[in-house]
């Protein structure tokens, strides 16, 4: 609950500043998909802890199950298969919110507070706050927000904040048995994957590389990739996302501009008629006609 | 009661009802849809029982106006033909708005300016009703681009769009004598014989 967080960076739909006074650390969570083994118990431990189960799906093949993220389910393991080096890579990228710097689904929000930017960078859906429009969807440049066939609101990861809140790092990480995750403050973290990269390239991976894209003002949750130049390959991590033009157009500076054109038009026409009076049937005419109906 | 029996008669009931669809509609759309427009306009939801119900409202009262338009579209379009008198109205517009209309060219049921209102409108409509299909998330799912392209078009047509009506709506109040049309149908013959001149004497036959 953000009821009375004194750390909220953003607010959706909010023109004003909002409660800010306290300046916690920036924090990150770093995934490590070289020593990820796709075990899926962050999946485990995220439904435990959130208390929320996707309904069970069926096998299409491959490991990945559930085999999308759902207002259920807000990560899940996604495994590639790809052909690098000559030989077979079998890519696994634990999947979810990423914890934009410049979130697209916040500033898509029409709802004031349905979405919140801590100071500290997550970015947390409010509930009882969403309307269920889904332009968070239609923001959200790694499409992660869904919406619930119960209840019609969106939902996805929030770093687990309530963890967060009270000193503890989010489940999945508590409960990761390779170190594939770790959360700290973001700094540390990039000093972590920093470590990690020089250890790969030490094992042949010369594009290994930190993945905290600019074109998002950077992320709280960071990969360390081992082809950190394709990230396409871990089941289409975009390349070099950002918040879509589309989207900049749509809820950038038109609309003030739009609603002060709305005004003047408005205010335009009172002061048309203020001004330049109405527009009457002239005496004239009237005197021709009642001149017709004469007998 | 007809207040006097030479009154022109503008409208029949059933195009009344039709305009008044359109604009019930219309006024409703525009109050839930600013809602969503900007946050300056957010509270604009409590007319409509809160925000999440005129987020589920807003597109099927868009269905309805979509609907109620098209068919005053088929019933108005062959009386919105532009002719070359329109655009000679049009290009003298300006003595018009600031109130001497003696040099106007002689004009049939409709101006140059309302044929204009009459086409920009239809287009709008058009957009309209595409774009909101495209994001009508209960409904429909389409690419994420497509949604994202019907999100710009619908917010910036709206916006054009309520512009629109509100030179309309201004037009109706500011040229006296005219929104009676819109109640009761008629118009006195002075009226018509000042604002539409052509019209007058085909229905009067003088």
């Amino acid at each position: 609950m953000a009821l009375q967080s004194l750390d909220i960076l953003r607010r959706s739909a909010t023109t004003t500043p909002s409660t800010q006074v306290r300046s916690p650390v920036e924090v990150a969570k770093l995934i490590d998909v070289s020593t990820c083994i796709g075990c899926k118990g962050c999946q485990v431990s995220c439904s435990e802890w959130n208390d929320i189960r996707a309904d069970v799906g069926s096998n299409i093949g491959v490991y990945d199950n559930p085999t999308d993220l759902d207002a259920k389910a807000w990560t899940v393991i996604r495994f590639s298969e790809t052909e690098e080096n000559g030989k077979l890579e079998w890519l696994i990228r634990k999947d979810g919110c990423m914890h934009c710097a410049d979130p697209g689904c916040l500033k898509s929000c029409p709802s004031p507070g349905a979405i919140i930017q801590y100071k500290n960078g997550i970015v947390d859906f409010q509930q009882e706050n969403c309307i269920g429009c889904g332009y968070c969807v239609t923001g959200c440049p790694f499409n992660v927000p869904r919406i619930s066939k119960d209840d019609g609101k969106a939902y996805k990861c929030s770093l687990c904040s309530d963890r967060i809140a009270v000193g503890q790092e989010p489940s999945c990480v508590k409960t990761c048995p390779t170190g594939a995750l770790s959360f700290g403050s973001k700094e540390d973290m990039k000093e972590v994957a920093v470590q990690r990269i020089a250890n790969l390239k030490t094992r042949g991976y010369e594009n290994a590389g930190l993945y905290d894209p600019p074109g998002v003002g950077g992320t709280h949750v960071m990969y360390v990739l081992h082809h950190a130049d394709k990230p396409e390959l871990y089941a289409g991590l975009p390349k070099d996302p950002s918040i879509s033009p589309l989207v900049g157009l749509w809820k950038g500076f038109a609309k003030p501009l739009a609603t002060l054109a709305l005004g003047a038009i408005a205010l335009g026409s009172l002061f048309h008629y203020v001004t330049n009076g109405p527009n009457e049937v002239s005496k004239e005419i009237e005197d021709e006609i009642e001149k017709e109906d004469a007998p | 009661m007809i207040r006097d029996s030479k009154d022109l008669q503008r409208y029949n009931a059933s195009e009344r009802a039709n305009h008044w669809a359109v604009g019930i509609s219309f006024i409703l759309l525009a109050l839930s849809g600013l809602a969503f427009f900007h946050p300056v306009f957010f509270p604009l939801t409590q007319f409509f029982g809160g925000p999440v119900w005129a987020r589920i409202l807003h597109p099927y009262i868009g269905v309805v106006m979509a609907l109620a338009f098209l068919v005053i579209f088929l019933r108005f379009k062959h009386l919105n033909k532009i002719t070359r008198v329109d655009k000679e109205w049009l290009g003298k517009v300006r003595q018009m708005v600031e109130g001497d209309d003696h040099n106007m060219p002689e004009q049939g049921k409709y101006n140059g300016g309302q044929k204009v209102m009459f086409w920009a409108l239809s287009v709008a409509m058009l957009l309209m009703a595409v774009s909101g299909i495209f994001i009508w998330r209960a409904w429909f799912g389409f690419d994420v681009t497509v949604v994202r392209l019907g999100a710009v078009v619908h917010a910036a047509t709206a916006a054009v769009m309520i512009g629109l009506i509100m030179v309309h709506v201004y037009a109706a109040i500011w040229v006296k004598g005219t929104i009676r049309a819109m109640w009761y149908g008629t118009v006195t013959r002075a009226w018509a014989k000042q604002h539409h001149r052509g019209w007058y004497r085909q229905v009067t036959e003088k």
